[in-house]
C-alpha cells in the first residue's frame, strides 16, 4: 500500500528488487559497478609492481609445486605460465581503469594417455583460483555418463546440473569426443554440447571448461563441432615422456611410496622402460605406475617366499629380480638361463 | 501491500548481488538451495510450488542465481522464494528463505467478517489476488 522505497527510475517504475530481471534494465547495476571501479582506479602516472601482485596471489607456491611434481610437459608448463602472466597484467590493467574484457579461459587438454592431463587440470583450477578467476577453485571432474542422458528429455537436466555444481571452479570433461557420436544422428550427446557451448559462451566469469581427450579423436571431434573448437582459446597439447622422464617420474613416485631402488635396479628399469615403451598400449606416467606396483607385489612375495627375519633395509629395497620378473623381459629371461648378462 | 514472509522481507527488496552473497552464505554453511514459486501469497500457504529440483552439492551461488533468474523469467509475476535446507541431525529443516521476486503490484487482503453465533465475529484475511484463478492473479499475467 504504502511504499516509501525510492523507485529505481524510469525503465524499473515497477518497485521492488531493483534487480536485473533477465530483459529488463540492468543499467542501474552496471552504473553501480562503474562508480566502484571508478572509486579503485589508480592515477595515470602510478606504477604497479607485477613482481609484487605476482608474489600476493601466492601463484609462485603453485608454479614451483608444478616443477617439483611434475616431470618434463615443457611446452604445457610455458603455456600455463604465459596464461598467468596475462591474467596478472590483465589485473594490472584493471587498476588502472583501462577495460579488460575477460579473457576466455577455456582449455583444450590432448595427449596420449597418462601424460598427466587431469594433474594439470587440478593445478590449473588452483592457479586461476589464486589469479582471481575462479572464486571457489575446485574441480569438477566428468565424463559423458554424468553429462549425457538415456532418454529423450533426461540431458538437459543432467548436463545443467552438472555445470551448475561446476560454477565458480573448473568443468573438466574427460575424453570429452564421446560428447559427439558422427554414427547416430539421434544421440543425445549433440544437445548436451549446446548447453555447454550456450554456458562457455554467456557465463565465462563463473566457470572455465578444459576438454581432454586424445589428440586424433579430439581433433576430429572439434572438426565435427567448429563451434566448440572456436570457443576454446588454449589448446594445450601434452608431449609423450622421453624414455629419461619415464625414468625421473618412476624415482618420484618410489619416493613418494617410500621405497628405493638398488643402483642394478635403477638400471633394469631404465631398460624396463625402454622395452615397455615399445610395446603396444603404452600409457605413460600411467604404465611407470602400474610397473612400480607389480614390483612392489614381487618385492613382497619375494620377502615372504624368504621367510626370514628383515630388516629396515630389506624392506625399502626393490632389487634387479622384482623388475625381471615382468613378462617385458619374458624373453630376456630366457636368455638369462643361458648367458649371466644379457643387457 | 508490502507482503513480509520469510527472512529479510521488513528490507528493502535485496539486489542480485545480495541474493548471491545470502546463498553463498547458505552453501558455506553446507544448506542446499532449492527455488519455489507461487501467485498465492496468504502467510498460511506453506506450500509453495517448487522450481526443479533442490540443488545438492554446489559450491558456488551463480548456480543458484542461474535458476533464480530462469524461475523469474518463467514467471515474472509470481513470488519466488529461494529456501536453504540444514539436513544436520538434529535441526532438518529450512534454516533460510527468502523472497527474491514479488510481483509488480501487490493488492493486499481484506479483512473478513464473518458473524457467527451469539453476536459473535470471527476474522479471516483474504488475499485480493486469490479472487482471480491460478495463473491470472496478478496483472492477469502467468
Amino acid at each position: 500500500m504504502t511504499d516509501t522505497r525510492p523507485l529505481g527510475g524510469e525503465a524499473s517504475a515497477r518497485m521492488g528488487f531493483g534487480m536485473s530481471r533477465p530483459g529488463r534494465d540492468p543499467a542501474g547495476a552496471e552504473a553501480a559497478e562503474d562508480a566502484e571501479r571508478a572509486a579503485e582506479t589508480l592515477p595515470p602516472d602510478a606504477r604497479v609492481d607485477l613482481a609484487k601482485e605476482r608474489a600476493e596471489t601466492g601463484i609462485d607456491e603453485v608454479f614451483s609445486s608444478l616443477d617439483a611434481d611434475l616431470v618434463g610437459l615443457a611446452p604445457v608448463k610455458t603455456r600455463i605460465r604465459e596464461i598467468a602472466a596475462l591474467l596478472l597484467v590483465d589485473r594490472a590493467r584493471a587498476q588502472f581503469g583501462l577495460s579488460t574484457s575477460r579473457p576466455n579461459l577455456h582449455m583444450s587438454f590432448t595427449g596420449s594417455p597418462g601424460t598427466g592431463k587431469t594433474t594439470v587440470a587440478l593445478r590449473m583450477a588452483d592457479m586461476l583460483h589464486r589469479l582471481g578467476y575462479l572464486r571457489r577453485g575446485h574441480l569438477v571432474s566428468v565424463t559423458r555418463d554424468d553429462l549425457v542422458g538415456q532418454y529423450v528429455g533426461h540431458t538437459a537436466p543432467k548436463t545443467k546440473e552438472v555445470l551448475k555444481r561446476a560454477m565458480g571452479g573448473l568443468l573438466f570433461i574427460d575424453e570429452a569426443y564421446y560428447l559427439y557420436r558422427a554414427d547416430n544422428e539421434r544421440d543425445y550427446g549433440q544437445e548436451s554440447i549446446e548447453i555447454l557451448l550456450q554456458v562457455m559462451e554467456n557465463q565465462r566469469e563463473d566457470l572455465v571448461v578444459i576438454l581432454a581427450g586424445y589428440k586424433d579423436r579430439m581433433d576430429s571431434f572439434f572438426v565435427s563441432n567448429p563451434g566448440m573448437g572456436s570457443r576454446i582459446a588454449h589448446h594445450i597439447d601434452f608431449p609423450d615422456y622421453t624414455l629419461d622422464e619415464l625414468e625421473d617420474i618412476g624415482k618420484l613416485m618410489v619416493a613418494a611410496e617410500g621405497y628405493s631402488f638398488t643402483s642394478e635396479a635403477q638400471e633394469t628399469f631404465r631398460e624396463y622402460l625402454e622395452r615397455r615403451k615399445a610395446q603396444p598400449r603404452f600409457a605413460n606416467a600411467r604404465s611407470v605406475r602400474n610397473a612400480i606396483e607389480r614390483a612392489r607385489l614381487r618385492h613382497a612375495s619375494r620377502l615372504m617366499v624368504a621367510d626370514r627375519p628383515v630388516n629396515k633395509e630389506e624392506l625399502i629395497t626393490l632389487a634387479t629380480e622384482d623388475i625381471l620378473g615382468s613378462r617385458v623381459f619374458a624373453d630376456h629371461n630366457a636368455d638369462h638361463n643361458t648367458e649371466t648378462d644379457s643387457r | 501491500m508490502h507482503i513480509t514472509q520469510g527472512t529479510f522481507s521488513f528490507l528493502p527488496d535485496l539486489t542480485d548481488a545480495e541474493i548471491t552473497a545470502q546463498i553463498q552464505y547458505a552453501l558455506d554453511n553446507g544448506w542446499p538451495c532449492s527455488v519455489e514459486f507461487t501467485d498465492d501469497p496468504h502467510p498460511r500457504n506453506v506450500y509453495w510450488d517448487m522450481w526443479g529440483l533442490p540443488m545438492f552439492d554446489l559450491t558456488d551461488a551463480a548456480g543458484v542465481l542461474a535458476e533464480v533468474n530462469a524461475c523469474r523469467k518463467a514467471k515474472p509475476e509470481h513470488y519466488v522464494r529461494v529456501n536453504a535446507y540444514n539436513a544436520s541431525y538434529g535441526k532438518q529443516t529450512v534454516a533460510l528463505s527468502f523472497i527474491v521476486q514479488r510481483p509488480t503490484d501487490e493488492p493486499g487482503f481484506r479483512l473478513e467478517r464473518q458473524e457467527w453465533h451469539d453476536r459473535t465475529i470471527r476474522y479471516t484475511s483474504h488475499p485480493y489476488a486469490a479472487d482471480a484463478p491460478h495463473g491470472r492473479r496478478y496483472n492477469g499475467q502467468q
